[in-house]
């Protein structure tokens, strides 16, 4: 039962209540009219110490399609937090009005204090460069519903895998499961840190390559979950120059990938995937990003104890 | 010499030498109204040199602390001038407000009542995870 608990890093469910929750998810994307009163009369507080539009309209979309209401606030120079008000003091303030929290922070572990702050579920919507567990589960329901599971898949891993929290996070969720194998495509420099590969992959005996050919790694994987490289991350203009475009997918390359290969992006793009890729039917970010909204909908429900 | 007995107190033994300042800093005891008597760089059969600290009527220190910086250090309990009691020190599972997060990233350094929690994850080395930010730190190393 998820009922009262927190959501602070992908590891905090055990593969049973992840399924769960999916289960959950996936019928209400069946049938979306039989919720929207599942939450009738509960309210969230959405606390955003720093704008991220995209997070924060994906979980009040999910809450106010089950009925139930949002407060909150977006930016914190708007708010008490201007004050100097403490996080504990603001959640436990927070926690006498809403049924549940969601907080992102620039701070590292700010969700973890208001946790413990309250009784009240507290959701992580980003700490910092630490985690993002409901772009977790967003990646974790969409590889679930187009590929119906997780073992015996070959995920690769493109673009920048040292700052790219949402690739930890997901190579630490899917690493739960069998016969995993991970293709990590990457420039050297931005290689996966040493903790991912030590504490996560070896530690756990996962099979996982690292090459720079994009290419090359395209024709083994059933997903390819593709992230940002950017530009001030590269230590010259000539390596950032001589790589830009090994790593842009684009049709030609789609050519080289399995018929069933899905394509993940935790949104937004710049430049990493071509416009022209999204026709083809391998391209699930957008659905990924609906999928989102959904799964947090039946996080919701499940924190508030409510049967669906 | 006060520093060779004392009735009542504790001395910490076998501290590797130029361990024992850092000890009597996360100890915090009140230097001002204790009388504590810090040896450094005696000769040692085991190890060469050692640092030992003596600290007359004061029975319970924190040995977290011990175990976290300096976990081989053998600790007497004396009474009457008798070693009563000597104490195994243990890398301890998890320390609360003793070493301080130094990740500039971490909600520790915005939150200040929140308490500075450290777990265990590797014995051997010594290495503590943040409770908050995840942020490793090595404590046999120069923290
Ligand atoms: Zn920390």
């Amino acid at each position: 039962m998820l009922k009262g608990r927190d959501l602070l890093e992908p590891m905090d469910f055990s593969i049973k209540e992840l399924e769960d929750m999916f289960d959950l998810a996936d019928r209400i994307i069946e049938d979306p009219a039989k919720y929207v009163h599942a939450c009738d009369g509960k309210l969230l507080a959405t606390l955003f110490y720093e704008p991220s539009t995209r997070t924060r309209f994906s979980f009040e979309a999910a809450m106010l399609r089950l009925g139930g209401q949002v407060i909150g606030f977006s930016e914190p120079n708007s708010s008490s937090v201007a004050k100097g008000e403490s996080i504990a003091d603001t959640i436990k303030t927070v926690a006498c009005y809403a049924d549940l929290a969601v907080m992102r922070h620039p701070k590292e572990g700010a969700p973890k204090v208001a946790a413990h702050s309250t009784e009240m579920p507290v959701i992580n919507a980003g700490d910092g460069g630490h985690q993002h567990p409901t772009q977790t589960l967003t990646d974790l329901l969409t590889i679930r519903r187009t590929l119906n599971g997780f073992d015996n898949i070959t995920v690769g891993c493109c673009g920048d895998l040292k700052f790219g929290r949402t690739v930890h996070s997901l190579i630490k969720a899917l690493s739960r499961y069998k016969n995993v194998k991970f293709v990590l495509i990457s420039p050297e420099e931005l290689r996966i840190p040493d903790y991912v590969r030590k504490e996560i992959l070896m530690k756990n005996g996962i099979e996982f390559e690292e090459v720079r050919s994009f290419q090359e790694a395209l024709p083994k994987l059933d997903v390819l979950y593709m992230t940002r490289v950017q530009k001030e991350r590269f230590f010259n203009e000539e390596d950032y120059i001589r790589l830009k475009d090994t790593y842009i997918l684009d049709k030609s390359k789609m050519k080289l990938a399995k018929e069933k290969m899905i394509v993940l992006h935790p949104l937004p793009r710049v430049n990493e995937i071509a416009v022209e890729v999204d026709e083809d039917p391998r391209a699930m970010y957008f659905v990924q990003a609906k999928n989102g909204m959904f799964v947090r909908m039946a996080l919701i429900m499940s924190l508030l104890g409510i049967e669906g | 010499m006060l520093v060779n007995s004392i009735e009542k107190g504790i001395v910490i033994d076998h501290i590797t030498a130029g361990l024992g300042a850092k000890i009597l800093e996360y100890l915090d005891i009140d230097l001002a109204n204790n009388t504590v008597a810090f040896i450094m760089n005696a000769s040692s059969k085991k190890h060469g040199k050692k640092d030992i600290v003596k600290i007359q009527n004061v029975i319970d220190v924190n040995l977290d602390v011990l175990g976290l910086i300096e976990p081989n250090a053998t600790v007497n309990i004396i009474e009457n001038g008798q070693i009563i009691k000597k104490i195994e020190l243990q890398v301890p599972e998890r320390v609360t407000n003793v070493i301080k997060c130094k990740n500039p990233r971490c909600v520790t350094s915005v939150e200040i009542n929140a308490p500075h929690i450290f777990h265990l994850i590797d014995a051997e080395n010594r290495e503590y995870r943040c409770e908050y930010c995840d942020e490793i730190v090595c404590m046999k190393g120069d923290y």
